[in-house]
């Protein structure tokens, strides 16, 4: 993006379209909605910049409902139309809507494929654990046991972690926040603005209708303390109620994960971990951290790294450095010819 | 020197050998010099699925047929006059096409026992009088390769990869080829000491032939007299990327080409990757779903997008290409067509993808279809398709094959002056009140194209049946047969732009009705036809949908219609359900291009 565009203030409501909104009342998309568009104002990139391109389901109907370009596409496929637009428009701001059955079952190629080439840019994956649009089938996050329309006796199917299964796309950016978490929810999208390469977000969301509380684990006001940790570069994993005594996270020699109970927050000593998101091995064991560990929220991984789009710009560019560069006549009387009078 | 030189029309000469022989090499060498010498030519590489099948096997031979002439010719000739077999399995496969009186070519060293059973002959062809009636030619190829390089020091292997260029030589002395072009290639192709190896090969094969005086005579085929211009000999892959070059030089738009590797399609993608300096993008996906949505994504964002691929690839794409039509993205699909169903032939030729092309998708979901006739004709029918793409906001489907992609002959380069720009027409900011996506060109019923990063004109499109006009998601029942009628109708439009069908020959006699590919073979057994005194007209078709106005008229004209289709039937029974009228069908499905004599015996059959 330009930098020396006239500046642009908008409000929340410039991002939103004349649609009427068509989610079920209580969805956690709602809040997503509202706390994009609350971002998208902020950016200082004119309205007509952004482009935001969805798979299929219910996360997917997102475009229609944002006063921006966008393109509702086809189920699993958002990554590949994604990376046609970057190419074609390197200076829109480019952010792509999914859910977990959209990227990581029909579009498992796609995502892994748009993660390793960094294409710069947004993918916010809802991830409710559940085929919603399809009225309730289990998903490639459901968990195992899971009973479902289509798994009266419980789901088979290992669960993909979304996080993990970035990390081993070699995703440059790997967050997770929740949907109710509005703050959180907030600075993560922001800082997936600010990051250059494909930025991956997976966002706890509950669907209300058909697989409601799916985490309440982390939501649950009660508990959450004891099972979230909010990661942040530079500071000590530590989590548990304020009220209490803290807790803290170590590795064992094998680097095995620990929790270590009564911790200090002013002093927590050399032993607890303290983040670093430019450590993939540290990242992958955050990324799969589930009970009795604390799930991990914020930034948990984000490195520098080329883009994909950014070296396509570069070879044209150094293509278009020689003589002649783009000569029709060049590229058609070129080589071996011969004249016939 | 040749105790005498002969002077001839036509000659069509095949190499035949084992797929790591070097065969194609040789084969486009002879062509190149051949077209600089101002030759008419027709090119047919011919070569097996594996990269190296095992060697020796019948299964391995790769072989590339030349048909060059000092007449303007349309096909690689029917049967060679000369055969090249670098080993027993090539002379197998091969023979059997040969002209009665025909010359082979055989490398006596490759003739061991072993060879013989690799290739499953049961006893030695060369001595069991079964070549009776050809002449055949016996070199010790290996042996004389290996002493013509001795004193570069190549170990056996390296010196034994150099006797396609010995053959060469020899053929290059047959027909009076100016050895100069193959040696300039030579050195800029290959480093030191393999540039010395292959030079002295191909001279040592030269001299051969003009010391030993293996052959009666010598033979000229004097340069054709070809419509002035300026020539170069082109493949249909390259025709068709410079086509895709000019038409986004033309269109002032960067061209933008979604693929994934497929043959015989693959090079679309290597030769556009080398377009940089003209903007152009070449995105090799993770699959033939992503080349696609890419391309479509580049569409939306105001690329000139092309998505190339084979019949698999066709398959595979048929959601997405769905989407390009609901959404009125302008894109072209390029269809390089090879044996099917499944994996098919891959590296053969058929026309089999005519019904996918038209049909293959779910909802009503039409496309128009465009397929290219010679290597040559494919970079007009790129810009075409372009065109029309743009034009009319829609999904064209282009159809080539296997035979056109790789099939080369003379292309008369055009006049730069001569394309017409293509205007894209793209939405600006000055309309942006009252905007609505889905308004469209009362003519040619185009919505317009409104770009990501036009002020104004921000809008959502998408799978969803929309609503004319605003754009919006809409599940009214009146507006999905109003927007399923005008998709319909947007093909019809496009009418405007295709020429007339015109007959060439007779208007009243039998006539012979083609698209794509076999337009030098059918045109050829016309005009063979009608030196024989039958009265026989030709209609070829570029444009499959919509197909021309007049051609209904032209059908009835005939006193008898044939389809000749290298298929088992899909323009016969098309035509036949649109027009109702009775037609031949004239099929084949080999994998293999018609011969002209073949098509004679049709017009027999129908006279």
């Amino acid at each position: 993006m330009s930098t020396n565009e006239e500046a642009v203030t908008y409000k929340k409501k410039d991002f939103m379209s004349d649609q009427m909104i068509r989610w079920c009342p209580g969805c956690g998309d709602y809040s997503i909605l509202s706390q994009v568009q609350t971002v998208f104002a902020g950016l200082g990139i004119p309205k007509e910049k952004f482009a935001v391109i969805s798979g299929i389901g219910c996360s997917s109907r997102f475009p229609y409902y944002m006063n921006t370009y966008g393109f509702h596409t086809i189920h699993g496929r958002a990554p590949a139309f994604a990376t046609g637009l970057k190419l074609a428009n390197p200076d829109l701001s480019v952010w792509m809507i999914t859910g977990d059955g959209d990227s990581l079952s029909i579009g498992g190629n796609h995502f892994i494929h748009i993660l390793r080439r960094n294409v710069d840019i947004q993918l916010l994956m809802f991830n409710n654990r559940i085929y919603g649009l399809t009225k309730g089938q289990y998903s490639p996050t459901s968990e195992i046991g899971k009973k479902t329309k289509s798994t009266p006796m419980g789901s088979l199917d290992h669960p993909f972690e979304p996080c993990a299964v970035a990390l081993g796309a070699d995703a440059s950016f790997v967050a997770r926040t929740v949907d109710i978490f509005v703050k959180d929810l907030r600075g993560v999208i922001q800082d997936a603005a600010d990051h250059r390469g494909t930025s991956f977000v997976e966002i706890f969301q509950n669907c209300n209708i058909f697989n409601d509380g799916a985490f309440n684990d982390v939501t649950d006001r009660k508990t959450r303390d004891e099972t979230v940790v909010f990661v942040k570069h530079g500071e000590p994993l530590i989590f548990g109620s304020k009220d209490g005594p803290r807790k803290g996270l170590r590795v064992d020699k094998q680097f095995r994960l620990e929790v270590v109970e009564d911790v200090d927050p002013e002093n927590p000593g050399d032993e607890i971990l303290v983040h670093d998101e430019t450590n993939p091995v540290l990242a992958n064991l955050l990324a799969r951290m589930r009970p009795p560990y604390p799930v991990a929220m914020g930034v948990i991984f984000r490195v520098k790294r080329a883009t994909y789009d950014g070296g396509v710009a570069e070879q044209i560019k150094t293509a278009q450095q020689v003589p002649l560069a783009g000569d029709l006549t060049k590229a058609i009387y070129g080589g071996n010819t011969w004249v016939v009078d | 020197m040749a105790t005498n030189v002969e002077t001839v029309d036509s000659v069509v000469l095949r190499f035949a050998g084992d797929s790591g022989d070097g065969m194609q090499l040789t084969g486009t060498q002879f062509t190149n010099t051949s077209a600089l010498q101002g030759n008419d030519l027709s090119t047919f590489p011919d070569f097996p699925a594996e990269i190296r099948a095992p060697a020796g096997t019948v299964a391995g031979v790769s072989g590339f047929q030349l048909h060059f002439s000092s007449n303007e010719i349309r096909t690689p000739g029917d049967a060679p006059n000369v055969l090249v077999a670098m080993n027993p399995a090539a002379l197998k496969a091969n023979i059997g096409d040969l002209k009665t009186g025909g010359m082979v070519i055989v490398n006596t060293d490759k003739f061991s026992e072993r060879d013989l059973e690799k290739a499953e002959y049961e006893e030695n062809p060369l001595e069991n009088g079964s070549l009776e009636g050809f002449q055949v030619v016996e070199v010790a190829l290996s042996t004389l390769t290996k002493r013509s390089v001795e004193e570069l020091g190549l170990n056996n292997k390296e010196s034994d990869r150099c006797k396609n260029f010995f053959a060469l030589g020899m053929t290059y002395w047959l027909y009076n080829r100016d050895m100069s072009v193959t040696q300039t290639w030579i050195k800029g192709k290959f480093k030191a000491p393999y540039d010395q190896a292959n030079l002295k090969a191909l001279q040592a094969g030269w001299n051969f032939a003009d010391t030993m005086e293996l052959f009666h005579s010598s033979y000229e085929v004097p340069a054709a007299k070809l419509k002035p211009g300026t020539y170069k000999n082109i493949t249909g892959s390259m025709a068709l990327s410079l086509g895709l070059v000019a038409a986004g030089s033309l269109a002032k738009r960067q061209l933008f080409l979604g693929a994934y590797p497929i043959t015989p399609a693959s090079d679309v993608l290597h030769h556009l990757s080398k377009f940089k300096d003209f903007g152009v993008v070449t995105f090799q996906a993770e699959d033939e779903i992503a080349a696609i949505c890419a391309s479509i994504g580049a569409a939306f964002g105001g690329s000139i997008a092309i998505t190339s691929t084979s019949g698999p690839g066709v398959a595979l794409k048929g959601e997405a290409l769905g989407l390009a039509v609901i959404t009125e993205l302008p894109l072209v699909l390029i269809n390089v067509q090879r044996g099917g169903p499944s994996t098919g032939l891959p590296t053969k030729t058929e026309q089999s993808d005519l019904n996918i092309a038209l049909f293959g998708r779910h909802g009503e979901c039409p496309n128009p279809v465009l397929a290219a006739a010679t290597p040559s004709d494919c970079f007009e029918v790129a810009l075409e398709a372009v065109r029309i793409a743009v034009k009319y906001r829609m999904p064209v489907m282009l159809l080539t094959d296997g035979y056109l992609a790789n099939g080369a002959e003379p292309w008369c380069l055009p006049e730069l002056d001569s394309l017409k720009p293509i205007d894209c027409n793209i939405a600006t900011e000055d309309i942006a009140d009252g905007f609505r996506p889905y308004d469209r060109d009362p003519e040619t019923l185009a919505r317009h194209w409104a770009i990501p990063g036009t002020k104004g004109l921000e809008h959502r499109i998408g799978g969803l049946e929309k609503e004319d006009g605003t754009g919006n998601v809409s599940y009214d029942p009146g507006n999905h047969e109003h927007m399923s009628n005008l998709r319909a109708e947007k093909i019809q439009r496009i009418q405007a732009d295709v020429p007339d069908v015109e007959v060439y020959g007779d208007t009243d006699g039998v006539g012979l009705i083609s698209w794509g590919s076999t337009f030098g073979s059918v045109r050829t057994a016309v005009d063979a036809a009608r030196a024989e005194g039958m009265k026989v007209g030709h209609v070829h078709l570029r444009w499959l949908s919509p197909l021309p106005a007049n051609l209904e008229q032209t059908i009835n004209g005939f006193a008898k219609a044939g389809v000749a289709e290298l298929n088992l039937g899909q323009l016969h029974r098309y035509l036949s359900s649109e027009y109702l009228i009775d037609m031949a069908s004239i099929t084949k499905i080999q994998g293999q291009p018609f011969k002209s004599s073949e098509l004679i015996a049709e017009i027999k059959k129908l006279s």
